[in-house]
């Protein structure tokens, strides 16, 4: 396997290779964040979880169309905006779905995964109406492009660097939101005990209202995310949304370290393997594996053993 | 209503229904069809044997898979790989630079048949392959699981997972399994030509035959003490437990079960479709098929065959005319049979319109509606919920 | 107690589990003679559920061993652990609600247990007039054909009673029999588990003094997973430990 290759070469294999899996790493803990909320912490299993990214990432679309055609000497920040706009759009969104939808359905978790699927089917159509079946792809502001030469074999590119840093970012602030934050207190005490939690006076339709847009919200921003590195289907969020449940999964849920310490296996795993292997087998090994883990250890890498 | 204390296979209610199905199958279908749009219903009926297999799984179980297009297409390909084989003889195939293997290993440069294709020369072997192939694998995916007590979303996302994860293998492995295309190209089976009109109406009721022979079995399995079980274990698992039974060993025997159901529909699908691809076996069917029993009614076997033939019917109808509005619409229906009618068509059947229908025919005197309509359409109702 | 009595039905031996670090049960043993009535006291967080709930496999030991008729449990599965004869009731009512009380009675019958057992069993003459006659223990004789939803709350706990009769174990583990019952239940109760624990060992959790003075042989006061008194009633009563922590309060 490694034959035929000098070991400064495999050096720089592993560590272009290694660099690629940490953009991965980084997708896919944006993606995994927003439902590390959803699901671990109100178990919810929203099936439209990609749909809600693609919704950010359509957003970043328009914006950058508006910038380009109305304010073209700001477009270098027209990310930024786009972000911003990409979080509230899919929150917004998320928050109604929880009203009409997802709320009647709490104790019912099997009937949330169909519904949410039916949810995702009527995105996907809306998406293909309005934007048309083609990829979308936008334009990169200038300062995005290009790459970083580490060294003279190993050049990382920025909006890759830039990718990393917001999932960073964005870890940090629900980290924040989640452990630190009477909000997110209030979050973990549902989720522990809900009857006890309206007892105590915290109002748990509107808490719940109010995390299901988030984790919306933090899937519109990995969406927004997304179009520096690739561009955008009206389906594309459908292709991720095994591997977002099974990061979630493979952490155990309720557990955002373990969400991010799974989606950086997983990704490490795949990425190196991807040189090796066709893309598609090192895929199949890397599910395969991850499916192996968790039929030994159904409660995921980091869970507490606690008395049922 | 008083429960059934004889225990019979079917009470006469339920000999009803099932002999109004027989005859929507067996008569009204080939009579009011053209072989074209029969051929069209006989493949919307190999879901149907998915839709049972749900049904008992997840209605009755409360094991949600969404990966039974992994067994539907197991069974279907290993009936395809016979198909295939029979075709490519090497007078058909003498173009090819290897005559007498699949052409589609031809194209990818592959010069010898894989071992594990030449079992699928004998029609004995793909036949047994097309049951014991999909039981043999829910039987290992069910211990893995259902030992070590994986239920609910769990189990709903990782069969999820092995749906993708063989959809990836079939598509990427072109040169041993068709790719993404599929196998395609078949001709006979055995000899019989089964691309002809009359092969596809004798393919019919050969499919409508087996289903009922798979309906018989459900119910059969509804009425054990297995069945009460079932019901039992969805909603007290652990009391099911410690009234000494072994409950992933339940969960294992319904799972191959639905497994064998839908093995036996890829096949049939295969024969009457005359081809098998990795379209039929990865999330989007698999998910399609769950919709199939939750319109008919996730509690009613019978009901599970009218929401396939419906569901695939307004799907074939919508796609003709409006193809942007199916997906909407399909969607709608997931939305709308969880919201507002979770016990599908049965349940509309058993609790709206059975009572109103039976309150006409009293003529007004007051017979009161039964609690429970034992119907065919029910097993009985989910109290908390039918999931977890 | 004699303890080189070779024939305790039950021999639990330092008991301990840990969840994360935290010991609900540690060290604990005890001993169960046949026939003996054992009710365990404690408050509330002393462990008294989850000793109940390890012996019967629901919850695994961290270490210790219990042993019953010579069976170490511990490395048995829960139907397994039911199968060679121990009986158990949860503190919350749980019957089927979807089935009727014949079908309850039916599924605790000690026939058919493997999946292709009750793929093929047949309700016969055996069986019919077994859960006739559980039914008029349980006093339930008139409700057979009702779904379990529609009982009271007192019918559900004596309907899961029934189902446990009906398996007829030697050792029948009960968590708050009476709990949540009204007077008139809770004396017929009484009565009815006074009658079935006879010929066989039976371990009580349970809360009324008067009921537990009724029925106890030997009573066990646990404290922070562990044993803080053993004895007679009498005894354990005025045992100066068991006032300070339980029954000074």
């Amino acid at each position: 396997m490694f034959a035929g290759y000098s070991m400064g070469e495999l050096t720089a294999i592993f560590a272009m290779q290694g660099f690629a899996g940490l953009i991965l790493f980084s997708v896919f803990v944006l993606m995994a964040l927003g439902l590390a909320i959803i699901f671990g912490q109100m178990g919810v299993i929203n099936m439209a979880h990609g749909e809600f990214m693609i919704l950010g990432a359509y957003v970043t679309y328009l914006v950058s169309h508006v910038f380009a055609d109305i304010m073209p000497a700001l477009f270098s920040m027209y990310f930024f905006v786009a972000m911003a706009l990409a979080f509230v759009a899919a929150g917004a969104l998320g928050m109604f779905v929880e009203w009409a939808m997802i709320c009647h359905l709490y104790k019912r978790p099997l009937d949330t995964l169909l519904a949410t699927w039916g949810l995702s089917l009527i995105l996907q159509q809306l998406y293909r109406s309005i934007f048309g079946a083609r990829e979308v792809g936008v334009t990169i502001p200038d300062w995005m492009m290009g790459s970083l030469p580490l060294t003279d074999m190993i050049e990382v590119p920025i909006n890759g660097i830039f990718v990393m840093v917001l999932a960073v970012g964005i870890s940090i602030a629900i980290y924040v939101l989640m452990f630190r934050s009477g909000w997110g207190r209030q979050v973990r005490a549902i989720n522990q005990n809900r009857v006890m939690a309206d007892a105590v006076g915290i109002n748990t339709a509107w808490t719940d209202r109010m995390t299901f847009g988030i984790g919306c919200g933090v899937a519109g921003v990995a969406g927004s995310a997304f179009t520096m590195i690739g561009s955008t289907g009206p389906t594309a969020g459908q292709q991720y949304i095994v591997d977002t449940f099974l990061v979630v999964v493979f952490g155990g849920a309720g557990s955002l370290l373990g969400t991010i310490a799974s989606a950086f296996s997983i990704s490490q795993a795949q990425s190196i393997m991807e040189f090796f292997l066709s893309g598609s087998m090192a895929k199949v090994l890397t599910l395969l594996v991850v499916v192996g883990i968790l039929m030994l250890r159904p409660q995921g890498l980091f869970a507490l053993k606690l008395r049922k | 209503m008083q429960t059934d204390r004889k225990n019979r296979f079917l009470t006469r209610e339920e000999a009803v229904y099932f002999a109004i199905l027989a005859a929507v199958v067996f008569l009204i279908l080939p009579l009011a069809l053209d072989p074209f749009r029969l051929n069209l219903f006989g493949k919307y009926l190999t879901y149907a044997f998915v839709a049972i297999g749900l049904v008992l799984c997840w209605g009755a179980g409360g094991i949600l898979s969404l990966g039974q297009g992994v067994f539907f297409g197991l069974g279907g390909y290993c009936m395809a790989m016979f198909l295939k084989l029979e075709a490519s003889t090497p007078e058909n195939t003498a173009i090819q630079s290897t005559p007498g293997i699949p052409d589609f290993m031809d194209w990818n440069q592959i010069t010898a048949l894989p071992w594990w294709w030449e079992p699928f020369h004998s029609l004995f072997f793909s036949l047994l392959a097309v049951v014991v192939v999909p039981v043999v694998f829910a039987f290992i995916v069910g211990v893995a699981m259902f030992r070590r007590r994986v239920g609910g979303v769990y189990f709903a996302i990782i069969t999820q997972a092995i749906a993708a994860i063989l959809t990836i293998l079939i598509i990427g492995q072109q040169g041993f399994t068709g790719g993404v295309n599929g196998i395609t190209d078949l001709r006979t089976l055995n000899g019989w030509d089964i691309r002809t009109d009359e092969a596809k109406t004798a393919l019919y009721f050969v499919n409508g035959a087996l289903l009922f022979a798979c309906l018989f079995a459900a119910q059969y399995v509804r009425r054990s003490k297995l069945g009460r079980l079932l019901i039992a274990m969805r909603d007290q698992e652990d009391r099911v437990r410690f009234s000494g039974y072994d409950v992933a060993s339940f969960k294992i025997f319904v799972f191959c079960l639905g497994a064998a159901f839908a093995g036996i529909g890829g096949a049939m699908f295969t024969l009457q479709v005359g081809f098998m691809s990795p379209t039929l076996v990865g999330i989007v069917p698999s998910i399609e098929m769950v919709i199939f029993a939750a319109v008919g009614g996730r509690l009613s076997i019978l009901g599970a065959v009218y929401g396939t033939l419906l569901v695939n019917w307004a799907k074939t109808t919508f796609s003709e005319s409006f193809p942007e509005l199916w997906l909407l619409g399909l969607g709608a229906l997931f939305i709308a049979v969880v919201m507002t009618f979770p016990n599908g068509l049965a349940g509309l059947w058993s609790e709206q319109i059975m009572p109103r229908a039976r309150k006409l025919f009293a003529g007004g005197t007051a017979r009161p509606a039964p609690a429970s309509p034992d119907t065919a359409a029910g097993l009985t109702q989910p109290r908390k919920a039918a999931a977890e | 107690m004699d303890y080189n009595n070779p024939n305790f039905v039950l021999m639990v031996e330092d008991l301990t589990v840990s969840f994360d670090g935290f010991k609900a049960v540690n060290g604990l043993s005890f001993y169960v003679e046949p026939n003996e009535c054992r009710v365990m006291i404690g408050p509330n967080g002393a462990g008294k559920t989850t000793v109940l709930d390890l012996i019967c496999g629901r919850t695994k030991a961290t270490s210790g061993s219990v042993s019953f008729k010579g069976k170490e449990l511990l490395t048995m599965r829960e139907d397994q652990i039911v199968l060679a004869g121990v009986g158990r009731k949860f503190q919350t009512p749980s019957v089927y609600e979807d089935l009727s009380v014949f079908e309850n009675l039916e599924l605790s019958f000690p026939r058919g247990h493997g999946v292709f057992g009750s793929l093929f069993f047949r309700r016969d003459a055996e069986v019919k007039e077994r859960i006739a006659e559980i039914a008029e223990t349980i006093f339930l004789a008139d409700l057979l054909d009702e779904k379990a939803a529609f009982l009271s709350h007192g019918q559900k706990q004596w309907l899961e009673i029934g189902m446990l009769l009906i398996q007829d174990p030697e050792l029948l583990m009960l968590d708050e029999p009476v709990a949540g019952m009204s007077v008139a239940e809770r004396k017929k109760t009484a009565e009815l588990l006074n009658r079935i624990i006879d010929h066989r060992s039976v371990i009580v959790i349970e809360h009324d003094m008067g009921f537990v003075e009724d029925i106890a042989t030997r009573v066990t006061v646990l404290h922070q997973g562990k044993t803080l008194s053993e004895g007679s009633m009498e005894r354990v009563k005025n045992d100066p430990k068991v006032i300070e922590v339980y029954l000074g309060h």
